[in-house]
């Protein structure tokens, strides 16, 4: 199956061990054992009392809750392994089965290069418009995190506002972490099922997904536990996302970070499962090690990219999809530290299939966005992609009618064998593989290819328009929202 | 034999251990030896030593933190006898922080409260989600020079410039300085609001705090 306008990566042909069975089966029970030792905390009403009623301790004043390990071994049993990402144009379903990788755009920045001064600057909701429509024309972008806060809308509706101008601007899933309250994602529910078509409908075909940030070491926001209650009762895919990182929110071990932020995502997980068994949920994380100078979280670095690949077999582990934070870097601009933190964690993170990574576009730790920065994301993500074909090796590919026509000395160029094959080689938009003398007199380089893509763009792409009654609908809700 | 005991002290704070720093701070009141020469010929060279190093580069953060904690617990140690003697150890100031209303993100306002206490200033942290009137009434309350707001949402750091604003109505400012920081603060909103500053990790906050108080 395959997407319109979109790349995912499926099929692979490349495997990375990062952790052994045994190895995973040490980190499932130590985080057993910390659930239902240590605790973790859910500060919302709605949320202890579904544990209450399961049989879990709950320590009302401190908001803790401690779990035997079958109640939360039996929880996750019910997740369901496979479903799909729904799209507005059902064409664009992308299918969490295991065997797809989908890059989604970067989520929840602050800031943005202005595209046309270059200057730095707060966020607002025309830029949530520019870059859905630049990722609805870009076939790496398999789908949409709302990318920046629309900080000049109100508060009290700001996600809402960010998640219509999404899907106004494109055709592909979208997903969002800034639905985080019961009012809002009341909301969200209620244009996601206009948008599908129907409650129903929602539920085959989902078109919103929903994160929520786990707030560490071993605790949860009560605004993102019953904002995701109320999406998994839609039928919404939900996940938590743990950014446990070494040193502050996490212990200084890579397998102390990833037990920890382990009991935080499944003791979420089985709590949305003993309240909707089966509902779609998902495992999220961007793991990472705070640096031991700074204290600062660094988006990047070995530990980053070990943790891209090793969560993903906890979620293979626990049979659930898994959104993985990748292209994260602490780069202030496109540079030689993003492309190489862009690339390492995404490699890592796509050699071991983790459905979702999230995502392309951002600089400085995940909150300033370029569209030069996501342009060149996008051509990683492609290399990337070319990799995980692997080598084939068959007697076409062996080439030997072709090596004995041409014999020793000689050259390829001439031949059928090399016109059947030349365009499975990779072309690159952004390398820069000119004469030298050609790049002296030029003096420019893949970020102004980049940007100038994104502006063409930005220039020429009519996404497919959203029905107008559907938008005066989301028009009504937002409203009934705000103050 | 004291100046042999000073330099245990120092080392108790350079290896961040708060039993035994409490142990020697316990030591020098059975000696006789005045609490305030025991904290400044003592203890602070080693925080002073970690600071140092720290700042080259050669220690890291959980040591600053550890060193910190060490210290907190000898002059905890140490309190009763400057009561008794009615001295007090000069500090740099006193800070009130907080996360603001709707926010329960804290790690890095806790980080900026333990580097500041390590650094001399008098901190009293109110933790997560906490609305104008705790705050303002808090730093009223313990004639603080210095607020210090966290937000880590879009939707909540907006709390801030409230603080701010209520702080002007009231009167209070500039005598009480106010600083902001989270992931999602810039200058640009710190100068939008008219907060004194912003930083944005803990090791600028106490360069920062230090410049507020007219100490830097």
């Amino acid at each position: 199956m395959s997407q319109k306008n979109i790349k995912t990566i499926s099929n692979p042909k490349l495997k990375l061990e990062v952790l052994t069975k045994e190895e995973v089966q040490k980190i499932h029970n130590a985080t057993l054992h910390i659930i239902e030792n240590v605790g973790v905390r859910f500060p919302s009403k709605r949320a202890l009392e579904i544990w209450e009623a399961n049989g879990a301790t709950v320590d009302h004043e401190k908001k803790i809750v401690r779990a035997r390990p079958q109640l939360i071994e039996d929880a996750l049993k019910k997740c369901p392994p496979k479903y799909i990402l729904g799209a507005r144009d059902p064409q664009q379903n992308l299918p969490l089965d295991g065997n797809h990788v989908c890059l989604g755009t970067d989520g929840c920045g602050v800031e943005i290069i202005d595209i046309e001064t270059k200057q730095k600057r707060t966020s607002v909701l025309q830029d949530v418009r520019d870059i859905a429509r630049v990722a609805d024309a870009t076939p790496e972008v398999a789908f949409h995190w709302v990318p920046l806060s629309a900080q000049d809308t109100p508060v009290e509706a700001r996600g809402l506002h960010e998640l219509k101008a999404v899907w106004e601007n494109s055709t592909k899933h979208v997903q969002t972490e800034s639905i985080y309250n019961v009012h809002e994602a009341k909301a969200a529910v209620e244009m996601a099922e206009i948008l599908a078509g129907g409650k129903d409908k929602l539920r085959e075909r989902p078109v919103l997904s929903l994160m929520q940030c786990t707030a560490p070491p071993l605790g949860h926001d009560g605004g993102s536990l019953d904002a995701a209650l109320i999406a998994a009762e839609a039928g919404i895919p939900t996940g938590f996302m743990t950014m446990s990182a070494c040193l502050t929110t996490g212990p200084a071990t890579l397998a102390g970070t990833l037990t920890v932020g382990n009991a935080e995502v499944i003791a979420a997980t089985a709590l949305l499962q003993l309240a909707y068994p089966g509902a779609p949920v998902f495992y999220a994380a961007a793991q990472t090690a705070s640096d031991p100078r700074l204290g600062v979280y660094t988006g990047g670095g070995p530990e980053d990219f070990l943790f891209g690949a090793a969560t993903n077999v906890l979620a293979d582990f626990y049979n659930i999809p898994l959104s993985m934070g990748s292209f994260a870097t602490g780069a202030k601009e496109p540079n030689w530290q993003a492309g190489l933190e862009g690339s390492l964690s995404t490699f890592m993170a796509s050699v071991v299939m983790s459905d979702m990574l999230l995502g392309c576009g951002f600089l400085h730790g995940s909150r300033i966005w370029s569209f030069a920065e996501m342009m060149m994301d996008c051509e990683i993500f492609s290399i990337i992609h070319k990799m995980m074909q692997g080598i084939v090796v068959d007697e076409e590919t062996l080439a030997l009618d072709a090596i004995a026509a041409v014999g020793p000395g000689g050259h390829y160029l001439a031949q059928k064998h090399t016109r059947n094959h030349m365009r499975d080689l990779f072309l690159p938009q952004f390398l820069d593989r000119r004469p030298y003398t050609q790049w002296e007199e030029k003096g420019d380089d893949a970020r102004d290819w980049a940007l100038d893509k994104a502006r063409k763009i930005l220039k020429e792409h009519q996404p497919d328009p959203l029905d107008d009654k559907i938008s005066l609908e989301f028009d009504r809700i937002i409203k009934s929202v705000e103050k | 034999m004291s100046e042999e005991l000073f330099k245990q002290m120092a080392q108790s704070i350079i290896d961040g251990d708060s039993d035994i720093s409490a142990e020697l701070a316990q030591k020098a009141i059975e000696m006789n030896i005045p609490p305030l020469d025991a904290i400044t010929k003592g203890f602070v060279v080693g925080v002073n030593y970690i600071g140092d190093q720290f700042g080259l580069g050669e220690a890291f953060l959980p040591e600053l933190v550890m060193a910190g904690e060490a210290m907190k617990a000898a002059v905890a140690t140490l309190e009763p006898e400057l009561l008794k003697l009615g001295e007090a150890r000069e500090t740099m100031g006193r800070v009130v922080l907080a996360t603001v209303e709707g926010d329960i993100h804290e790690i890095g306002k806790t980080l900026v409260g333990t580097m500041l206490s390590a650094s001399g200033f008098e901190v009293t942290d109110l933790g997560v989600d906490q609305p104008a009137d705790k705050i303002i009434g808090k730093a009223i309350e313990i004639n603080a020079s210095i607020i210090g707001m966290s937000a880590l949402l879009t939707t909540t750091m907006v709390r801030q410039r409230e603080v701010i604003e209520e702080m002007d109505k009231e009167g209070l400012r500039p005598k009480i300085k106010v600083m902001v920081g989270g992931a999602p603060i810039t200058r640009d909103w710190a100068t939008k609001i008219k907060a004194d500053g912003y930083s944005e990790d803990a090791v600028g906050a106490v360069k920062l705090a230090k410049e507020l108080v007219g100490k830097a």
